[in-house]
């Protein structure tokens, strides 16, 4: 009995130590504290000193949620924007699920790319949502080219298959273009 | 309002008669059992042997065999009874006339798509989490889902039925007194399951043309500055995104149908009164009101919002 | 002893003490657990297992308790801000999780566990080593639940997990990939308990235990891990493989859009739920007709009938499962099939209900601690049964499904049914397996706040529900009305709370220094009175020899007793599973580590799964390893020198 007693003691202690860690990916946001927008937007412009580094390791404020990572996922099928990006392949609009970014990975740049529209169709979006969607929406596009922890990573949805899940999709692996001056390859 | 033992349609009224036969002879066997078996357990037929056990004579043992296979006979006919009845109710709540009013409801998370069919398209009527049914008429449901789970439930009226996605049920019901009933989705349903609920207007049938009639018509056009103010700030900011109002640019189909939103007794989903306080604060902050909503905060100025707000209100 | 063939046998022997004493030493010293931290964590001893099992799952029943009291203090009043929905839903649905799976079947196959040896006669169960991997095993999904929850990856779509809420789409994140698994381990753990019993009650019986004169409880006991064992593997197919798979690598058992079906779960979930709940009941009917008979002084009234109601009420639970989907677009006409079979069923447990009814009128019923609890399980489960014969037919299960009348009518038959019986047997068999006796005054606070909390808390909740109130809501509207009755059923909780409470206190209080209790202080007529309380590590010195139902009521001489098992290694008597007569001896396996290995492997092969797919080969490399250490046969299992002492012990010789 006495080793069970010790054997209680070592696991409640454990127990309120992984307590006080709170596993970020289970949260569920509901109040209506939102991340802020970047300061400062990035310029369209891609000239950079040095070859452009596709980036996996800057964090968006939803990249590591599944929660919100897949109310990204409701928010990019309701905005329908797989009407020129067809959920994630890409079609009027450019392919999302590949490793080619005109604008940048990075979750500012595709917030940017979001809130601000580009040029050649890619409407303005940052009258319409508030800053808590399209920090979703970068999360999850950015999960379909596996730029976010797997684990959250939204899994299938109840439709067709029309793409792997981003669950199942590799992580991306950091690529440099090696171009002087930053210019994408075309 | 949403009590079961207020029925206001012949489906209800068949059912409720059902639950009272079998309240009445439950709980005379629950008072007879425990009433039998606190005599028992103060009593004691049997004499003790000079083994310290309890024995009892062959004809008390007969007399308690026979009483028992007589219990057992009783109950057996009593749930053949039950049995009979409830096939019964059964049968009459799958009686229905070929032609009636057909509604199709769709579960949303977290809200209720109503569509009145007619076999004229220009006549079909969408709306959201209020129903209006003619007093008197028998009303077909058929019930879907886009997304989980979800259940129709209005307690007055009938029982309830499962939306699936994937499937379509249906459900019947005629009410028979004029009144608002209130319904809530009865399948767990996700975060805000508990603030997914729904209102039944029973109109008398004149009264019930005439509300088809008008709110099949466009939306009222604002008139004042302030409300074209606030009608402009509805179709640029991210409203007329997910909400469609009839006769304007709003084309919206994620959220509710707002084209005769102030007509409605309530919003959210049967979550507050239809009220100008209630819309303003819930525009402001619907995750304040319903946590984990997908409606969006947008960052409104006040006299932005008052506009929307006006607008909103005029939109009957 | 005569023999069916025409072997001579030596004669009837008398033993002498010195016999006795001698016996009991060399059997003590093969059969204990080795003392110390490693021979805790390996010891299989049926009754420490056992014991361990009952205090977990009590345990669980108390965190199953505080999930409850929370949301009672939600939903106290209308629109209240104490809980929000996240942590609301996670609340109920592993509230709903810990009480059925870990609390209320583990504690009645524990149950099971521990006396079904001691009432067949037996020194051990069938197969100890699984025994142990089961608990362990049971410990595993225990953890992982509550770790889980702690760290806000509890399970959050109730305790049956409908798709496509708890699907890939809507539930994000792992949560119900937690609830999936410790479905499994739970799963796994049942089924080797299971096993065990079935076995051992068919098997390992006293010689002269023919069927006819099995005791109820072990009957009861039997039926229910056959259920086990035809209901476990439905909800570990659509949980561990269907929706684990659909979770995990995008299968498509449940996506309607890629030819899957919402409904399927629904069925593959609920084939296993319906009988789970009988599975739940029907060890406490077991011991119910034992403290019966003991408190009446006299055998039960209509033993085969009751056998005969427990065997049917087995089969019946099997053909009722449809009516927990009365409100799906299932066809009606196989809905009112099932409507039959819910009416139906409610008669066998009816006739086992006036058998004890008869029992106690022909008796001499003393009204002590466990006849009360008894009489409240009369009172309290026959409501929830009636309740039950309401929501089988299909036209008021559609008012009253999903919505709190249904939460009334399940606690109506699982407390009254199930926990108000098990409190029963824990003031009777207390003195059994700890050596003391509960406190009377304690108890009978415990007994009437209980009771009165019970109906407090839950009658008002059938009004609720035909009031309009749904499931599983964290919060309701002021204008609904709900309020009061609300309030009232909080202030139960809090009733039911102080009297676990009690009985927490007694228990400790009792076992630390309660009375101390004698071999039969019930003056009972089982076989698990005979050996002392608590019993020795081997049970029984010699196998006792059976010629009635109540051995201990019939022999007014010294019980007859089978002997000649060997003492230097763990031999137990295999009988002839109709007649009991004596068939072959079989060596019982020594204490080992390997199923707390085995257990922790397989732990990490389900546990992994949810993360990745090397954890599952890694685990199940390392699972091999550990079964090779498990079925290894060494010397020592079949021979052990042990040398008498001056002082009378016995020991190892090394």
């Amino acid at each position: 009995m006495r080793a069970a007693c010790c054997g209680w003691r070592l696991t409640t202690a454990v127990a309120f130590i992984v307590a006080a860690t709170a596993c970020e990916r289970e949260q569920r946001r509901l109040n209506s504290q939102q991340p802020k927008q970047p300061t400062e937007f990035v310029s369209q412009v891609s000239l950079q000193p040095g070859p452009t580094l596709i980036s996996d390791t800057t964090e968006g404020p939803f990249d590591d949620n599944a929660h919100g990572t897949a109310e990204g996922q409701v928010l990019f099928e309701q905005m329908n924007c797989s009407g020129c990006h067809a959920n994630g392949g890409g079609g009027m609009g450019p392919a999302l699920m590949d490793d080619e970014w005109i604008y940048g990975s990075k979750p500012d740049q595709i917030f940017a790319s979001i809130a601000e529209g580009r040029s050649n169709g890619m409407p303005t979006w940052k009258y319409r949502l508030n800053n808590q969607q399209i920090w979703q929406l970068v999360a999850y596009v950015r999960s379909l080219s596996g730029l976010t922890p797997k684990s959250a990573r939204p899994s299938r949805e109840d439709h067709m298959m029309t793409k792997p899940a981003p669950s199942q999709t590799p992580n991306a692996k950091p690529k440099n273009t090696g171009l002087p001056g930053g210019a994408i390859k075309p | 309002m949403h009590s079961f033992f207020n029925p206001t349609s012949p489906q209800a009224r068949a059912v409720a008669g059902l639950w009272w036969w079998m309240f009445g002879v439950g709980a005379v066997i629950w008072i007879g059992v425990t009433i039998l078996a606190l005599w028992a357990a103060n009593s004691g037929r049997g004499h003790r042997e000079s083994d310290g056990l309890t024995h009892v004579d062959p004809g008390t043992r007969h007399r308690v065999e026979r009483i028992v296979a007589g219990g057992v006979f009783l109950t057996v006919l009593i749930l053949a009874g039950f049995l009979i009845y409830d096939f019964s109710v059964g049968r009459l709540l799958a009686e229905h006339p070929p032609r009636a009013l057909t509604i199709q409801v769709t579960g949303h998370q977290w809200w209720w798509e109503v569509l009145y069919e007619d076999p004229d398209p220009s006549q079909r009527l969408t709306d959201a989490n209020e129903i209006h049914v003619p007093v008197g008429q028998m009303v077909q449901f058929k019930l879907r889902s886009v997304d989980v789970i979800h259940s129709f439930w209005a307690p007055n009226l009938n029982g309830k039925r499962d939306l699936i996605p994937g499937y379509e049920s249906t459900l019947w019901f005629r009410a028979d007194t004029p009144g608002v009933y209130r319904g809530q989705c009865a399948e767990f349903c996700g975060l805000q399951h508990a603030k997914m609920s729904f209102y039944v207007v029973a109109d008398p049938p004149v009264k019930f043309a005439t509300w088809r009639a008008t709110s099949s018509l466009p939306a009222t056009p604002p008139t004042t500055d302030t409300l074209r103010y606030g009608q402009t700030v509805f179709m640029s900011s991210g409203c007329a995104v997910c909400h469609n109002i009839a006769g304007t640019g709003a084309r919206g189909t994620v959220g509710p149908d707002l084209t005769h939103f102030k007509s409605r007794e309530s919003l959210a989903a049967g979550t507050l009164a239809n009220t100008r306080l209630n819309l303003t604060r819930w525009i402001q902050n619907p995750s304040a009101v319903k946590p984990g909503v997908r409606m969006p905060a947008l960052p409104f100025k006040p006299a932005e919002l008052n506009a929307l707000v006006s607008y909103l209100e005029t939109l009957k | 002893m005569t023999s069916t063939n025409n072997r001579a046998l030596p004669a009837d022997i008398t033993l002498t003490e010195a016999d006795l004493s001698r016996d009991a030493a060399a059997l003590e010293e093969t059969w204990r657990d080795t003392p110390g931290l490693w021979g805790w964590l390996s010891a299989i001893d049926h009754k420490s297992i056992a014991k361990r099992y009952i205090i977990t799952a009590f345990a669980m029943f108390v965190a199953g308790g505080i999930e409850a009291a929370f949301m009672r203090m939600q939903l106290a009043r209308p629109e209240n801000a104490l809980i929000g929905p996240d942590k609301y839903d996670q609340l109920f649905t592993v509230h709903g999780t810990t009480m059925m799976f870990l609390f209320a079947v583990p504690i009645m196959t524990a149950m099971g566990l521990y006396f079904v040896p001691l009432m067949v006669g037996a020194r051990t169960v069938a197969f100890p080593r699984l025994n142990a991997f089961g608990y362990w095993t049971y410990v595993v999904g225990v953890l992982f639940l509550y770790v889980s929850f702690f760290v806000n990856t509890g399970p959050d779509t109730g305790w049956f997990a409908y798709v496509p809420l708890s699907g890939p789409n809507y539930s994000p994140g792992h949560r119900v990939d937690v609830w999936a698994q410790v479905v499994t381990f739970t799963e796994i753990a049942a089924l080797c308990a299971a096993v065990n019993v079935i076995v051992t009650a068919f098997k390992m019986r006293a010689p002269g235990m023919s069927v006819n004169r099995i005791p109820l409880f072990v009957w009861a006991q039997l039926v229910v891990a056959f259920m086990i064992v035809f209901a476990m593997p439905a909800v570990a197919t659509g949980s561990t493989l269907m929706l684990a798979t659909d979770r995990a690598v995008n299968m498509h058992w449940f996506n309607p859009a890629e030819g899957g079906d919402a409904l399927l779960w629904q069925h593959m979930f609920w084939f296993f739920g319906h009988p789970e709940v009988y599975i739940i009941f029907l060890p406490a009917l077991g011991m119910v007709t034992p403290i019966i008979e003991t408190f009446c002084r006299r055998p039960v009234f209509g033993y085969t009938a009751i056998v005969m109601a427990n065997i049917t009420t087995a089969f019946f639970a099997f053909g009722l499962w449809v009516h927990h989907m009365f409100a799906t677009p299932i066809p009606e006409l196989g809905q009112s099939l099932f409507t039959a079979a819910s009416m139906v069923i409610s008669i066998p447990t009816g006739v086992q209900i006036f058998c004890w009814i008869a029992t106690m009128f022909i008796g001499r019923p003393r009204l002590t601690l466990p006849m009360l609890f008894i009489l409240g399980f009369i009172f309290t489960f026959v409501n929830g049964g009636i309740t039950g014969v309401m929501l089988a037919s299909v036209a008021f299960d559609k008012e009253a499904h999903d919505t709190f009348f249904v939460v009334a009518h399940l606690h109506y038959v699982l407390i009254g049914g199930g926990v108000m019986p098990l409190f029963a047997a824990f003031y009777y068999w207390f003195p059994k397996i700890t050596g003391r006796m509960l406190g009377e005054t304690l108890g009978k606070w415990h007994f009437w706040l209980f009771l009165i909390g019970m109906q407090v808390t839950f009658f008002p909740m059938h009004i609720l529900g035909l009031e309009g109130m749904p499931r599983r809501v964290y919060t309701y509207l002021e204008p609904t009305g709900w309020g009061t009755l609300n309030l009232v059923a909080t202030i139960g909780a809090v009733t039911i709370a102080t009297s676990v409470l009690i009985f927490i206190i007694n228990a400790v209080r009792s076992w630390r220094g309660g009375a101390e209790a004698t071999d039969n202080p019930w003056n009972s007529s089982g076989l698990e009175w005979l050996p002392s309380s608590p019993p020795p590590s081997y049970n029984f010195l010699h196998s006792p020899v059976v010629s009635s139902r109540h051995p201990l009521w019939d022999t007014t001489v010294d019980m007859p007793v089978l002997t000649g098992l060997r003492t230097d290694r763990r031999e137990v008597l295999i009988t002839t599973v109709f007649d009991a007569q004596p068939d072959s001896r079989h060596t019982s396996p020594w204490s080992t580590i390997w199923p707390l290995y085995v257990a922790l492997c397989m732990g990490l092969v389900f546990i992994g799964s949810v993360f990745s797919p090397y954890f599952v080969l890694g685990g199940l490399g390392a699972s091999a390893i550990g079964l090779i250490g498990w079925a290894w046969v060494s010397a020592r299992d079949f021979h052990r020198d042990l040398v008498a002492l001056p002082d009378g012990s016995v020991v190892e010789r090394t």
